[in-house]
C-alpha cells in the first residue's frame, strides 16, 4: 500500500480510456440514439395521422352510405309512384274503352231497336186490317183505308 | 503462500493486502526474511511487504497496473463493439443494455450540467463503466485468483481489486482535478487565476490568503474523491478477507462463513455500483463547478 509509479501509470491510462471513449465510444452511441429517438417520434406522429385519416375516411365512409341509402329509397318511392301512375293510366283507359263499348253497344241496340220499330211499323197496317178484318167480319177495302191506317203508322 | 500456512489470520490478511509490486531495490536495503541487504541498487518484483517498502516511490504495483488496465480495455472494446455496431434500427439485448448505461450517463450529465455535455460526458462514461468493472472484481472470492497464480506460476502476491490500490483511486482522481483546471482555464481564461486569487476576499490585500484558501480546496476535491473510493473498496476487501479467514478456523465455523460471505457479498453487489456512481456524478459535479463563473 505505498504511493508510487502505479499512481502515472493509472493517470495515463485513464487518460487513454478517456481518449478512446471520447472519439470512438460516445459520438456514435449518442447519434444512434438520437436517431432512433426521432425515428421512434416520426412513427408515433405518423400512427397518429393514419388514425386520423381512418377516422375522416370512415365519416366520408359513413355520409356516403347515408347518401346511398337516401337515393335508393328515393328511387323506391320514385319506382313506388310511376308503378300507381301506370295503374291508374290503366284503369282509366280500361274505364274509357268499357265506356266506348257500352256506347257502342248502346248503339247498336238503338240501331236494332229502329230496325224493329221499322218492320213493325211496315206491318202494323197489314195487322191492323186483318185484326179489323177479323173485328168487322167483313172485308174491307185496304187501298179505301191505307191513308188512315199510314196515319196510325206514323203516330206509332 | 497457501491460506493454510500463515500462522495467524493476521497475517493472512497482510498478506493479501500486498501488491505485486515491481521497482527499484535500493543498496542497502534489507532483503526479506533475512536475506542480507541489497548490494546494488537494481530492478526486481518485491518478495515482500518490507521490500516493498523499500522501493519507495520508484515502484509499480504490477497487478493493479494490469487489472485496471485489463479491465479498463476489455470495458472500452465492449463499448466500442456497441458504438461500431450502433443504428437507428432496433437493438439487440447486448446493444441496447449499452445504450442503457450511456443514456443514464447522459442524463445524468445533463442533470448536473447545463451546458455543452459533449466533452464531459465521454468521462464520466468512462469512469462509471471502468470503476464498476474493477469494483466488480471485489465480488470474485478473494483466492480463486492468487491461490492458482501462487501454486503454478509462483507469484507471490495478487490484488485483483485495482480500486483498492489508493494509488489507482488518486491516480484516477489526479486526472480529474487535471481536467478541472483543464476545463476552467479553457472557460475562463485569465478569469480562473482572478477567481483562485479574489475569491472568498475580494481584496487584493488578501490575494495570498485567498489563493491559500482556493489551492486547498480544489486539490481537497480529487482527494476526497480518490480517498472514498479507495476507503469504501479497502475496508470491503478487508471484511471479505476476515470472512475468508474464518472460513480456515475450522469446520465449526464454515456456516457462519458462508452465510457471512454471501450476506457481505450481497450488500457488496449494492456498494460498488454505489461508489462507481459516486465517482462518476461527483466527477461531473467538479467539471461543471469548473466551467462556471462565480
Amino acid at each position: 500500500m505505498n504511493f508510487n509509479l502505479t499512481f502515472v501509470g493509472q493517470i495515463i491510462a485513464f487518460a487513454i480510456f478517456v481518449w478512446f471513449c471520447t472519439k470512438f465510444v460516445w459520438p456514435p452511441l449518442l447519434a444512434a440514439i438520437e436517431d432512433r429517438r426521432k425515428i421512434i417520434a416520426d412513427g408515433l406522429m405518423s400512427a397518429d395521422r393514419a388514425s386520423k385519416d381512418l377516422e375522416l375516411a370512415q365519416e366520408r365512409a359513413t355520409k356516403i352510405i347515408r347518401e346511398a341509402k337516401q337515393e335508393a329509397s328515393g328511387i323506391v318511392d320514385a319506382a313506388n309512384k310511376r308503378a300507381a301512375k301506370i295503374v291508374d293510366e290503366a284503369k282509366e283507359k280500361g274505364r274509357v274503352e268499357a265506356e266506348r263499348i257500352k256506347i257502342a253497344a248502346q248503339a247498336e241496340i238503338n240501331q236494332e231497336l229502329d230496325r224493329a220499330k221499322e218492320q213493325l211499323r211496315s206491318q202494323v197496317s197489314t195487322l191492323a186490317l186483318a185484326g179489323a178484318a177479323k173485328v168487322l167480319e167483313a172485308s174491307v177495302d185496304e187501298s179505301a183505308h191505307k191513308a188512315m191506317l199510314d196515319k196510325l203508322a206514323v203516330n206509332l | 503462500m497457501a491460506a493454510g500456512e500463515y500462522d495467524t489470520a493476521g497475517d493472512y490478511i497482510n498478506h493479501h493486502l500486498v501488491n505485486l509490486t515491481y521497482g527499484r531495490l535500493p543498496e542497502g536495503a534489507e532483503h526479506c526474511y533475512g536475506g542480507g541487504t541489497v548490494e546494488t541498487t537494481h530492478w526486481a518484483f518485491a518478495g515482500c511487504a518490507a521490500e516493498a517498502e523499500a522501493m519507495g516511490f520508484m515502484a509499480f504495483h504490477v497487478d493493479s497496473l494490469m487489472w485496471a488496465f485489463g479491465l479498463g480495455a476489455l470495458t472500452m472494446f465492449l463499448l466500442y463493439r456497441a458504438a461500431k455496431k450502433a443504428s437507428p434500427g432496433t437493438p439487440g439485448r447486448f446493444q441496447g443494455f449499452i445504450e442503457m448505461i450511456v443514456e443514464f450517463v447522459g442524463n445524468t450529465t445533463k442533470e448536473v450540467f447545463h451546458g455543452r455535455t459533449g466533452a464531459i460526458a465521454p468521462i464520466a462514461l468512462t469512469i462509471f463503466t471502468w470503476v464498476f468493472m474493477m469494483n466488480l472484481m471485489k465480488l470474485v472470492p478473494v483466492d480463486l485468483i492468487p491461490f492458482p497464480l501462487e501454486l503454478w506460476f509462483g507469484v507471490e502476491f495478487q490484488k485483483i481489486a485495482a480500486t483498492t490500490d489508493p494509488n489507482v483511486t488518486l491516480g484516477m482522481a489526479t486526472y480529474v482535478l487535471m481536467m478541472m483546471i483543464f476545463f476552467s482555464i479553457k472557460v475562463k481564461g485569465w478569469g480562473f487565476l482572478k477567481e483562485l486569487s479574489f475569491t472568498p476576499f475580494n481584496t487584493w490585500l488578501l490575494i495570498p490568503v485567498n489563493l491559500l484558501l482556493e489551492i486547498v480546496g480544489l486539490i481537497a476535491k480529487p482527494i476526497s474523491l480518490g480517498l472514498r473510493l479507495f476507503g469504501n473498496m479497502f475496508a470491503g476487501e478487508v471484511i471479505f478477507l476476515l470472512i475468508a479467514a474464518l472460513f480456515g478456523a475450522g469446520l465449526f465455523f464454515l456456516p457462519l462463513a458462508a452465510g457471512l460471505q454471501v450476506a457481505w457479498a450481497i450488500f457488496h453487489i449494492l456498494v460498488i455500483v454505489l461508489q462507481a456512481f459516486i465517482f462518476m456524478v461527483l466527477t461531473i459535479v467538479y467539471l461543471a463547478m469548473a466551467h462556471e463563473d462565480h
